[in-house]
């Protein structure tokens, strides 16, 4: 078992897919406990990759890779997490795009990767994303997160308008609110009533497990 | 004229590799447009729609490059020419739609106000080395939905020179149209004499969104110079190595031409850009890379190589004040694009990637751009014998400096910095309260602002405008312009 661990994690340091997804497949026919393979192995193993870009012995090509083989692993543990006591509060869903008027698409689709490599399910709108559609999507998959990048001063008050949108439906109680991109910052997050500012892919991992985790 | 220094990025053989294969990815690949109009006009010339992408084959392409014209001129308010864009003439304008503005009283970046962006004009308008204005700062003291025209507004108020700009909203070019057209006298005028650039920026990869596309044919339509902007990022949004980044740039640029050339053929339309090569460890995209110079560079002798005028963002800094990192990168980026012979470079001014202007900098910045200017002269070879008979004058007078022929020439042979750059020595330097390049920038951008009035606009054009810009800001709630 613990072998087995340490190579689930070292799949993810290596950026390898291929064996990420083929020790997740090994963990369910041996029926090794799903929730301790994902917690002490594979999510040890992208902690290690987040730790090593934060510090800079990792660059971005990296952390994608680590993140894709995180992805793969998952993709093949998260039906079994589904039925296991407990496995089913982590799964955090998070809805994510750049807000309207905006183009600028790579932090935001950072933050998406990095965030489903660790085991969210995520839902990417991808960019020029109209406020309702947020909200809407919001309400239909039953999100616990809204993640809005915003790169212009000229669209971040779109971020703004998502959470008023959020309050006339009554859903803000429902869903929390993460703002990112180039011009925001934490007292822009507390102007506008978010629950969160992230300035890279790591930081909004730690803001949403620190809070929905 | 003495021969000009330039660098060379490519042999000829790699340059028609690069547009050869551009074409093929235009055939092949396509390009996504997410503009109906566009996508008639390209269909319309032969294209073909596969799933959602159009593919243009080669020869719809070599069409609208025949009818690109390879020079522009670019006036200004009074009609006088300001810009000669093409062979290897370069100009400089500030960096565009700049988020903040860095003020040295608080020593921090922050959102600018109307104030801010008249400021910015009339320093523009004093400062000689810069050929044209731009609408740099994006005010934050108006509705978002109206800055855009806004900049404009007040841009051709405090400045007499042409004005290097865009839309943030597809309706707004109506207005800025207006605009221009009440202070070049009417369309018509401002079609043959234009006053302004409009930057159209294709995203990456190779994907045109509703509002540049539309800019695009608006600028086609009224003849207004439409500057494309493609900006790869290498390894982000592009291919890792700095030849792909200038093959996609050159495909995307070219999807641009043919677009805006199907909309009117013969309308200027210059191969800009702004690429850089993305930073792998923090995201970000830095315009003081020497790699995302040498993308600029390259780019711009592959539109050459295409005989259109070229364009890139250039001459500026990814610091976040006006330090040692600032003038470093500025000056770097400055020289390869004059020595790359680029025809407009958009930059001085500009921190913090694209993100922040200063006017300070501005000031520090105008110096390496008459430095740049003068480089692109060359060395002329006045005299013939070059040098001996006045060696003789010379050791007769016991030194040159009242010869007839240093009085004549020494003008013409140097540039003179503005008394920003301290050429002077330590003890002066020490006497002047030893002040660094920030400093004395602070000193002068005052002392500019105080003494120099640009040429007033016509006071009917200016009540036009106002008219216009009112009604616009009513739309959007506001009852009352700053200004």
């Amino acid at each position: 078992m613990k072998e087995h661990l340490g190579s689930c994690r070292q799949a993810i340091i290596d950026g390898d897919a291929e064996k990420s997804e083929e020790l997740a497949k090994l963990t369910l026919e041996k029926g090794m406990p799903v929730l301790e393979v994902i917690d002490r192995g594979f999510v040890e193993g992208i902690r290690e990759v987040g730790r090593l870009w934060e510090e800079g012995e990792l660059f971005l090509p990296e952390l994608v890779i680590g993140a894709d083989a995180m992805k793969k692993a998952m993709a093949v543990l998260r039906p079994a997490l589904e039925s296991v006591e407990g496995g089913q509060d982590r799964l955090g869903h998070v809805v994510i795009g750049t807000i309207e008027g905006d183009i600028h698409d790579i932090g935001k689709t950072l933050v998406a990767t990095m965030l489903a490599a660790n085991g969210f399910e995520v839902t990417d709108l991808g960019a020029d994303v109209p406020v309702a559609k947020f909200v809407e999507t919001a309400a239909e998959k039953g999100a616990d997160w809204i993640a809005i990048s915003a790169l212009l001063t000229t669209t971040m008050p779109g971020q703004k308008r998502v959470i008023e949108r959020l309050e006339a439906k009554s859903l803000r109680g429902d869903v929390k609110v993460m703002v990112g991109g180039a011009p925001c910052s934490e007292e822009w997050a507390s102007e506008i009533g978010a629950d969160g500012y992230a300035g890279d892919a790591v930081a909004a991992v730690a803001l949403v497990k620190g809070q929905t985790g | 004229m003495g021969m000009v220094p330039r660098v060379t990025w490519f042999d000829k053989k790699t340059r028609k590799k690069i547009v050869a294969e551009a074409m093929e990815i235009l055939e092949k690949v396509g390009v996504f447009v997410e503009n109906d109009e566009a996508i008639e006009l390209l269909t319309g010339a032969g294209a073909r729609v596969d799933g959602g992408r159009v593919m243009i084959p080669s020869q719809v392409v070599e069409k609208a490059l025949e009818t690109a014209p390879p020079r522009i001129l670019v006036y200004d308010r009074n009609g006088e020419v300001a810009m000669d864009l093409g062979g290897d003439r370069i100009h400089f304008n500030p960096g565009s739609a700049a988020l903040r503005i860095f003020d040295p009283e608080i020593n921090d970046a922050r959102i600018p106000v109307t104030a801010d962006v008249i400021k910015y004009a009339r320093l523009t308008d004093a400062l000689p080395n810069y050929a044209a204005q731009s609408t740099g700062l994006i005010p934050g003291d108006v509705p978002e939905g109206i800055a855009d025209r806004y900049r404009v507004f007040l841009g051709l108020q405090n400045s007499v020179k042409p004005i290097v700009t865009g839309t943030f909203k597809v309706e707004a070019f109506r207005v800025m149209h207006e605009m221009l057209a009440a202070v070049s006298g009417d369309a018509d005028t401002l079609m043959e004499k234009p006053i302004a650039i409009f930057d159209c920026c294709p995203s990456p990869p190779l994907m045109w969104s509703d509002l540049t596309c539309q800019a695009l044919i608006d600028c086609a339509r009224t003849g207004l110079p439409a500057e494309l902007v493609s900006m790869p990022l290498t390894g982000a949004t592009s291919p890792v190595t700095l030849a792909g980044a200038v093959t996609q740039h050159c495909a995307e640029s070219l999807s641009g031409i043919t677009i805006h050339q199907l909309a009117r053929a013969g309308s200027p339309v210059i191969y800009g850009g702004s690429p850089a090569c993305f930073d792998m460890r923090k995201g970000t995209t830095p315009m003081g890379a020497v790699e995302t110079m040498m993308i600029d560079g390259a780019y711009a002798e592959i539109g050459k190589h295409l005989g259109v005028p070229t364009h890139a963002y250039m001459g500026l800094s990814d610091s976040k004040p006006v330090d040692y990192q600032a003038g470093m990168e500025t000056a770097m980026g400055s020289i390869i694009a004059a020595v790359s012979g680029v025809n407009n470079i958009s930059g001085p001014g500009m921190l913090d990637f694209e993100s922040c202007q200063s006017l300070e900098k501005l000031v520090l910045d105008h110096e390496i751009c008459g430095m740049a200017l003068r480089l692109t002269e060359g060395i002329e070879l006045r005299d013939d014998p070059i040098a001996m008979p006045l060696i003789e004058q010379g050791l007769e007078k016991k030194n040159f400096l009242s010869l007839p022929h240093t009085m004549k020439w020494f003008r013409k042979e140097a540039y003179f910095p503005d008394p920003v750059i301290e050429r002077g020595t330590l003890e002066e330097w020490r006497s002047k309260g030893k002040k660094d390049a920030s400093e004395r920038a602070r000193e002068r951008v005052g002392k500019l602002l105080s003494s120099h009035e640009p040429e007033p606009l016509d006071p009917a054009v200016v009540t036009h405008m106002t008219g216009l810009m009112e009604a616009e800001a009513k739309r959007y709630g506001l009852e009352k312009l700053p200004v």
